[in-house]
């Protein structure tokens, strides 16, 4: 019995990680591709899914809501790379961290005034719910909706890895993050490049906003999600999609075990900071995250 | 040159006209939320109590012929923000800021101090401090209607009458699912003593902020195996613990909720995961009350009123904004009889006019609102003044009024609220006043 709830605890908490890992994502890609931190990712999801919903409670059909959504993504993404971050090229990265909270605030006010601050619910047709044959068998409960998501998040880092690997954009992408300077010397068009992965990266906000969404409703706490990515990023490494997969299994994982076997010791509630504990520990063996890329300064 | 002669007159007439029309104005600060995480509870409790105010100004001319007027203020739900949107509003109209609703509990702990200094009265209309209800040592600070304490004690109630009697407590599990947060934590005292008189086991589990990650916590119900859960959530805690809740498969006529989780916005995002779950409530949603008829003629049919969304009139929030309107004009009414009909009254004044509230049966009928909300009669002694709690329940689309105003248990919570504020007094060297000689 106690196994079998430890079984249960374990894989809810893979599934949340998956969940966490879907956000994580985003960050990983802006950062791979252009060295900055992007602070506003959290409202990029917020954005997406809003805008996504609004579209559908006006009566829109799920795939034009979709595609109208991802198109102003996109849109999102090239006006970030025009407005915020051309005019800051060459400037220190915490010139350009800055500027992305600078967005977050913008994209937080903005959404807000153009669809409101009431919460909305979401469905996709998949129940929430225990899978009934594995909960009367073994008394395992795991939602179908949460295997659905791990499917997505699956499905959309194997996209990722083939754009990142096997395209010349990949290759391009690849180039401009290990040094912008060497890559405009060989010709590489940065504004192009930043504005294609800011619109792959709202794409991802995207997806991540619409699963998060089905999950709590979509209401401005989704922007807090990207407080769930962080710890997931220290562990797994800020330019690895794999290390964002892999930290947020371990961290689902981890912060659940916590909660059950240690919080109640300690009064409980100690999974959003615990969480946290997982990944500087982490962070003692391997200062780079697990799969982040070592780097060598000469001096 | 001639313009702007004209634009030199215009302002030297509105200069003068000014002052005279301020005199008879009567100011009521409006620092609420629409923006953030808690924006629906802030924008519809804000438009509640702005539209009762339009609707007596375009209705009634004011009060007495002394218009209310009021200035919106961003606090976000923060509590520096609460304290700044205090400071800069305390000192506007004729007469500085009314009284104060700040909508938060944490807001109101700031303001204490403060608003009390300021002889400024704050109300926490089903928020705030439980033991400033002992008027004595909180002159100032009224948490109208029902306390969390009173609320909890009826919250026991209504699960014994459930399960077909207090006495059917004893052994009985209740699971106390809250917000790890000082409002999160404040039912907890009471509901250990509940357990103690009544011999139900109740496990209080901690939902870290703002919880939208609650697995762990419903894994932990489920191998408690309760009789019921309370929910003492806010914002995104609500749905995602009904949705979770599903996910266990928890009953949801078995989870009872604060009323900070009984809104419409806490269950629509739960979809149907949210269908049978109860939610306690000290006013009713809908927009059949006459009060609510006169808003709608008086106001949103002029083209006016706060809600941009029309499907929002008449939800929780927003007819809780229009009990706080009615309450707060009551007061200012009660006290322009007692200082002088037609005059903006001091904040002085209005805390003396919360004191001696009395909206019975009679006067709720006058005002539309029976059944509305609960009659209420404030006292020196006494700053909670109604102390019932209905309990409604969700079917999918709507909220359903499935009991009677059920009273709380004062003899638990009373000595308790005499207990914590004779504490705080001691501690703040605060001499309680003697109510025999309050006039």
């Amino acid at each position: 019995m106690e196994l079998i709830f430890f079984i249960e605890v374990l894989a809810g908490g893979l599934l949340a990680g998956v969940m966490y890992a879907l956000v994580a994502l985003g960050f990983v890609l802006i950062y791979k591709a252009s060295g900055v931190f992007n602070f506003a990712q959290g409202s990029m999801v917020f954005f997406a899914a809003l805008t996504f919903v609004s579209l559908t409670e006006r009566g829109w059909n799920f795939w034009l809501a979709l595609a109208a959504t991802l198109a102003v993504m996109v849109l999102l993404g090239v006006a970030t790379e025009r407005v915020v971050l051309r005019p800051l090229v060459n400037q220190a990265p915490i010139t350009l961290f800055m500027a992305t909270i600078g967005l977050a605030f913008v994209l937080e006010g903005l959404s807000q005034l153009l669809w409101g601050s009431q919460p909305h619910g979401l469905e996709l047709g998949i129940p929430d719910v225990p899978m009934e044959w594995l909960s009367r068998k073994w008394n395992v409960n795991i939602s179908q909706f949460d295997l659905f998501a791990a499917f997505v998040a699956g499905a959309l880092v194997a996209v990722l890895a083939l754009l990142f690997q096997k395209t010349r954009i990949g290759r391009a992408l690849r180039a401009v993050a290990d040094d912008h300077q060497a890559a405009l010397a060989v010709g590489i068009p940065l504004q192009h490049i930043w504005a294609i992965v800011w619109a792959v990266a709202g794409f991802v906000a995207l997806v991540a906003g619409v699963m998060w969404g089905v999950r709590n409703g979509v209401q401005y706490a989704l922007t807090f999600v990207a407080l769930k990515a962080l710890p997931v990023l220290i562990l797994g490494g800020f330019e690895s999609i794999l290390g964002a997969i892999i930290g947020g299994l371990i961290i689902g994982a981890g912060e659940k075990l916590a909660e059950v076997y240690l919080g109640p010791y300690v009064g409980g509630g100690i999974e959003s900071w615990f969480a946290y504990v997982i990944a500087l520990l982490f962070l003692l063996v391997r200062p780079e995250g697990l799969f982040g890329e070592k780097h060598i300064d000469r001096v | 040159m001639k313009r702007t002669s004209l634009a030199v007159a215009a302002l030297a007439l509105a200069a003068a006209a000014g002052p005279a029309a301020a005199q008879n104005e009567q100011f009521v600060p409006a620092n609420f939320y629409w923006v953030g995480p808690y924006a629906p509870g802030g924008s519809g409790f804000g438009g509640g109590m702005i539209d009762y105010f339009a609707m007596l100004n375009e209705r009634d001319h004011g009060i007495n012929g002394v218009k209310l007027t009021w200035e919106k203020c961003e606090t976000e739900y923060r509590n520096d923000r609460g304290v700044e949107c205090y400071e800069r509003s305390k000192n506007k109209g004729p007469t500085g800021a009314s009284v104060i609703h700040p909508l938060s509990t944490g807001i109101t702990y700031s303001l204490i101090e403060k608003a009390t200094a300021d002889k400024i009265p704050v109300i926490s209309l089903g928020y705030g401090r439980t033991d400033a209800a002992d008027g004595r040592v909180f002159p100032y600070i009224f948490p109208l209607i029902t306390t969390y304490w009173s609320q909890n004690t009826a919250k026991i109630k209504f699960i014994g009458m459930k399960e077909g009697g207090m006495d059917k407590l004893q052994g009985k599990k209740i699971v106390n699912i809250y917000h790890d947060s000082a409002y999160g934590k404040e039912t907890i005292p009471v509901l250990d003593v509940q357990a103690k008189k009544y011999g139900f086991q109740v496990t209080h589990i901690a939902v870290p902020h703002p919880g939208n990650e609650q697995q762990a916590q419903w894994l932990q119900i489920r191998q408690i195996k309760p009789d019921w859960v309370i929910l003492r959530g806010w914002g995104v805690m609500n749905p995602t613990a009904l949705k979770a809740a599903a996910k266990i498969g928890f009953p949801r006529d078995r989870i009872v909720g604060v009323w900070w989780s009984g809104a419409e916005e806490d269950v629509i995002p739960a979809g149907d995961a949210a269908k049978g779950y109860i939610a306690a409530g000290f006013n009713l949603p809908g927009t059949s009350f006459p009060v609510m008829q006169d808003i709608l003629k008086n106001v949103y049919k002029k083209g006016k009123g706060e809600m941009e969304d029309s499907s929002r009139i008449g939800s929780i929030y927003h007819t809780r904004g229009v009990v706080a309107g009615i309450i707060t004009a009551e007061a200012i009414r009660t006290a322009q009889a007692q200082f002088g009909k037609g005059k903006p009254m001091t904040g002085e004044q209005v805390r003396w006019g919360i004191e001696h509230l009395n909206i019975d049966d009679k006067r709720l009928k006058e005002l539309g609102a029976v059944g509305l909300m609960q009659p209420l009669k404030v006292s020196c002694m006494d700053h909670e003044g109604g102390g019932a709690v209905k309990f409604l329940q969700w079917d999918g689309k709507k909220w359903n009024v499935i009991t009677d105003w059920i009273a709380s248990d004062q003899s638990i919570v009373r000595p308790m609220v005499e207990a914590s504020a004779a504490q705080y007094a001691k501690e703040k060297g605060i001499a309680p006043r003697d109510c025999s000689k309050e006039k």
